[in-house]
């Protein structure tokens, strides 16, 4: 077998220098009813021929969104990935490389990690960053957990407009960590989302561009909620749009947790993405995941290390900050080089790029009879109400090749007021042809 | 006096004539590299992207205004610099990772080319369910192959990693107690277990009983069954055990476990040592986390992404976290929300699916080798680790000797009166050209060193890591501390201040006074 | 007249009349390593006897230090957050963590002297 080099002589040769008669009697330990004689019931070994031909044929009956007109955001977002990305990930030195606890022979991933803490710090308009987490939802929950850490307050408000599966992971967590969520209706448009602040508040959760794309600055929510005494979490879910937008961080933000997908990072059918966690330099020791510090050498030199891991599960055990381990590793380095690749006037340009593509698509759309635009500001991603439920709107144009966007019901099947809520987006890689194809499809439905 | 400034001070009392300094500092391959925003070139970039055509922006006034501070560079030195950052790593591709509980085994290259397909990599988790029935088939085939493995009829997949599918299942036993109204607040840890079981426990309101080991180095079944009692809702135990030994007692273990009305979760970060040859179902488990960046082979990438899905016993599949893929009239359904069979769901525990990328890989990993060479992994995997045993017996030292299963554990003794310490040795094994073990872990052991071969190591190898760890124990034993203090030599770096890095951290750049002073 | 006493967590108190000083031993802090961050409590705050008062942290392990007695914190010692390692160089003296103002200093009473600790620790090698 390919991936195994022991030979048959081999094995022989080490049972003798065990003293052990079979490689059965290695397994004596195991309690005889939990012996299986034989191997179980499922394929035998094939090699790669048969391999690649059995999954190919699964991935061939998947439409690839590059292959038809695309408009699916909500969360995860197509975007150009250069190739040299995926080249330098797959390096064997970092594609096969462990989690960097030696760091002498770690400088590579060490120094990169670097780079991306200070990336998001920088993008998010923050004073530090983590090495990352899970994805965007986990990263959320992460933020409203440390607001109960900091402010010994049990209570987080989590704004309507916040992605529902955001929504939903802090109420699972809520359950079963104990804190509260009070979580309000996902109506787009206004919240008065300060006058729910109370003694027992710990943080309030926005997200911008929020669900629906709208675009906000949170700087008087900031303001009340320290007033308070409260801590404020900006959720970010294309981070993209932080290339031309206002930060978080200068609106005022305790805590920025954002999903990092759109750099460096395909669709891949919602994972792995990238969980992105920014803070100020007084709540660093209350943060969760990795962090990446600057120090020196027996040799003087400068050089990397993890650190302030007393906060981490292999030490504090019960007393940590949070029980994750392995994180995002490999996505964040594809984050890394794609914005090191953009740099600032590249990201700056992409996110212009984006920003046009949807005020293009708004545009064309809008002209649709029956079909309304509910947002008064967008990055790449907005929202329409349609004259028709908008899931068989959906449904009746993938049949005729087209995925024209979210239906809102998806999300919200039990919320009639939001079943002619359509979300849209485009990117950079939206053409005026497919713009066309969702145009002239929508025109053709709904007349 | 740290390991760094001990390390610093046994050099400078080295009497060999110190290395030829190179005038750039770079050694050859070894190339010193400066940080991305140490080399801006400002306005280049590394993509060509189209000017937008004039339009009205509808941002709201919300324009980000001022620079972020991002360096600009172009594709060659983008390239070159993450390039020369890889040769700094050491990784699976270079030489063996002896990392016990890690499983540190050969990432197969056919696993990332699937993963890649178009059909894979390029399709949205909402597109409509009708234009992606290939993804959920693959999802669908990867549990129908974990339920086999493992013995338990379901399998929660969205958890990304294995402390998120630790989290899954305790919670899973805690929704099946509070379903049957009874509400129980101890769960049951043995000390020599992962860091991740009692932080889980702790995050989910549970007190954390530790339960010591025996004399054998398995967990204390009399201390264990004296702790067990109407208020214990579960637990946690690792097989084979964070000593690499089997919990022979298992099966009767659980029995007791169940007899006082509470749930047996496994860690399954083991698994390895027994895939194809024992189901954990069949030792009476309730539910158990797996690994697929262990077992599975999908790649560490330094840190992650990894994979944890669940795999659970008929009590507690209601509680499962959405989304659920099931069998319907019509075919494979996606459930998202908790109706129908999903009533009972925790909810969600991350966005969207579940790390699809690593279920591609993992599935290939598996059809590979066939139910026949999974069992094969595990005894390989035994063998190997037995054979370093064997081999390594009598130069370091064994607390628990007997037969181990894919990993072994030696302490600190056979270093007593050296000087050189646990850390010591393995910052020497480094300058050897090998990863260290993993160190100090499990704590119930002095100076512990687990190692764990993995079964994609071939014999002449292993030989020459035996042969290195005799020669290094021997070395140690003569009296030459300053060499092992001192290690590793010829890393891109020697040992690191991490004492400094914690008492003043510097988590990120930040550009020079003087040059923002010029700059404002 | 001060009185000193330890525990068998390695923790010293220092009694000066109604007030008492508390700090790690100098057995602690070898044991410690390098100390890179002590969290202290809050002024005001309530401390009871046995139970956690502080943390003390190195690279390699985070530690709880228990208060020897019952009372209430009227000071800590600020200059450890820029300097933690104080403790490392004068844990008896200008590494101590808190003042405390004592509920009862009979507590003192069921503690080791210096003589029955310096034997406590010779025991635990």
């Amino acid at each position: 077998m390919r991936y195994l080099p022991l030979t048959s002589s081999d094995r022989a040769e080490m049972l003798a220098a065990i003293g052990a008669p079979s490689i059965d009697a290695l397994f004596a330990d195991v309690p005889e009813p939990a012996r299986l004689q034989g191997p179980l019931d499922l394929p035998r070994a094939m090699g790669e021929i048969e391999v690649e031909r059995a999954i190919s044929s699964m991935a061939a009956r998947n439409v690839a969104a590059g292959s038809v007109p695309f408009f699916i955001g909500a969360g995860v977002y197509r975007h150009h990935i250069p190739a040299a990305v995926d080249h330098l990930i797959q390096r064997g030195e970092f594609l096969t490389s462990y989690t960097p606890y030696q760091p002498e022979i770690a400088q590579g991933t060490l120094q990169y990690l670097f780079e991306f803490q200070t990336q998001v710090a920088l993008l998010t308009g923050m004073e530090v960053a983590n090495a990352s987490l899970y994805d965007g939802a986990t990263a959320c929950v992460e933020a409203v957990m440390m607001a109960g850490r900091i402010t010994g307050r049990r209570k987080a408000v989590l704004s309507g407009q916040l992605h529902p599966h955001y929504r939903e992971v802090c109420e699972t967590y809520a359950r079963f960590v104990g804190f509260a969520v009070d979580a309000q209706h996902p109506i787009p448009g206004g919240e008065d989302l300060a006058a729910l602040v109370d003694r027992d508040t710990s943080c309030v959760v926005v997200q911008n561009p929020d669900f629906f794309g709208e675009v906000r600055d949170y700087s008087e929510l900031a303001q009340r909620c320290h007033e308070a005494g409260t801590l404020l979490v900006i959720v970010v879910t294309e981070i993209l749009s932080l290339g031309a937008i206002r930060a978080p961080g200068e609106m005022g933000a305790d805590i920025v947790a954002a999903e990092g997908q759109s750099l460096g990072n395909a669709l891949n059918f919602g994972g792995p993405h990238v969980g992105l966690f920014a803070t100020r330099d007084k709540f660093v020791r209350q943060m969760p995941g990795r962090l990446v510090g600057q120090t020196t050498d027996a040799a003087g030199r400068r050089g990397w290390v993890l650190t302030l891991s007393t906060r981490e599960q292999h030490i504090r055990r019960e007393k940590a900050t949070s029980n994750i381990c392995t994180n995002s590793g490999l996505c964040s380095l594809a984050f890394t080089i794609h914005l090191a690749l953009l740099g600032e006037t590249g990201l700056k340009r992409l996110a212009c790029l984006n920003h046009a593509a949807a005020v293009k698509l708004a545009e064309r759309i809008e002209a649709v009879p029956g079909v309304r635009l509910v947002n008064r500001a967008f990055f790449n991603e907005f929202a329409v109400r349609l004259p028709r439920p908008a899931s068989e709107v959906v449904d009746r144009l993938a049949e005729r090749g087209i995925l024209a966007g979210v239906p809102a019901s998806r999300f919200y099947p039990s919320r009639n007021e939001l079943a002619d809520l359509l979300l849209v987006a485009a990117t950079e890689l939206t053409t005026d042809a497919d713009i066309d194809r969702l145009e002239g499809g929508l025109r053709e439905m709904l007349s | 006096m740290n390991d760094w400034s001990r390390a610093v001070s046994a050099r400078r009392g080295d009497d060999l004539a110190p290395p030829i300094d190179s005038v750039t500092g770079n050694r050859g391959l070894q190339i010193e590299e400066a940080l991305i925003f140490e080399q801006d070139s400002p306005g280049h970039c590394g993509v060509d992207l189209p000017e937008p055509a004039p339009f009205r922006s509808r941002l709201g006034g919300l324009e980000r205004q001022g620079p972020i501070g991002l360096p600009g560079i172009s594709e060659p030195q983008i390239v070159r610099h993450f390039t020369r950052l890889s040769q700094k790593n050491y990784a699976i591709d270079t030489g063996l990772y002896p990392l016990g509980s890690c499983t540190m085994k050969h990432n197969p290259r056919l696993n990332e080319k699937l993963a890649r397909l178009p059909g894979f990599a390029d399709i949205h988790p909402l597109q409509p369910v009708k234009t992606v029935p290939g993804a959920l088939a693959l999802i669908d085939t990867l549990a129908h192959w974990l339920k086999t493995l493992t013995g338990l009829p379901a399998i929660a997949l969205s958890p990304a990693a294995g402390a998120h599918g630790e989290l899954c299942g305790i919670m899973a036993i805690r929704a099946a107690l509070e379903a049957r109204g009874d509400r129980r607040a101890r769960v049951l840890v043995p000390e020599s277990a992962h860091g991740t079981n009692p932080a889980t426990a702790a995050a989910c309101g549970y007190a954390v009983d530790p339960i010591p080991a025996d004399e054998t180095g398995r967990v204390d079944r009399a201390a264990l069954e004296a702790k067990l009692g109407t208020d214990v809702a579960a637990l946690m135990l690792t097989n084979p055990n964070t000593c690499g030994l089997f919990e022979r007692e298992m099966i009767d273990i659980a029995a007791a476990v169940h007899a006082a009305g509470a749930f047996f979760y496994c860690d399954g970060a083991n698994f390895n040592a027994i895939v194809g040859r024992v189901r954990p179902a069949d030792l009476g488990i309730d539910c158990m986390h797996l690994n697929l960046h262990k077992t599975f082979s999908t790649p560490h990438g330094g840190g992650g992404p990894g994979s944890g899905p669940v795999a659970l016993a008929a009590s507690l599949a209601p509680y499962a976290p959405l989304p659920w893929i099931v069998h319907g009239s019509d075919g494979l359904e996606l459930i998202e929300h908790k109706s129908g069979p999903a009533e009972h769901s925790l909810g969600r525990l991350k966005g969207f699916h579940g790390q699809m990328g690593m279920f591609v890989r993992a599935l290939a990993y598996m059809m590979s080798h066939g139910s026949d060479g999974l069992r094969q992994v595990a005894e390989d995997a035994v063998l190997n680790a037995n054979y370093l045993r064997a081999r390594l017996a009598d130069d370091l030292s064994l607390p628990f000797p007997g037969v181990c299963m894919h990993e072994v554990l030696f302490d600190d003794r056979f270093l007593k009166d050296t000087g050189v310490t646990t850390l010591d040795f393995a910052k020497a094994l480094i300058d050897e050209g090998y990863h260290p073990m993993t160190m100090y872990f499990p704590l119930i052991v002095h100076g512990a060193m687990l190692i764990e071969p993995t079964e994609t190591e071939s014999k002449a190898l292993l030989d020459w890591f035996i042969s290195v760890m005799k020669r290094l124990a021997a070395v140690a034993r003569a009296g030459d501390a300053a060499r092992f203090r001192s290690a590793p030599e010829f890393t891109p770096r020697h040992r690191l201040d991490e004492t400094a890095a914690a008492r003043k951290p510097v988590l990120r750049w930040r550009p020079e006074p003087a040059r923002r002073e010029a700059a404002d | 007249m001060s009185l000193l006493r330890f525990t068998r967590d390695h923790e010293w108190i220092r009694l000066d009349g109604d007030f008492a000083v508390v700090g790690i031993t100098d057995y602690a802090q070898s044991q410690l390593g390098d100390v890179v961050y002590v969290e202290l409590p809050e002024i005001g705050r309530r401390v009871d006897q046995g139970k956690e008062a502080a943390v003390v942290e190195s690279v390699k392990a985070a530690s709880e230090v228990y208060a020897p007695a019952s009372g209430e914190v009227v000071e800590v010692n600020d200059a450890l957050a820029a300097d933690p390692a104080k403790v490392n160089a004068d844990a008896m003296g200008e590494g101590w963590f808190l003042k405390l103002r004592l509920a009862d200093a009979k507590e003192l009473d069921g503690l080791l002297d210096e003589e029955a600790y310096r034997k406590f620790v010779e025991e635990q090698h």
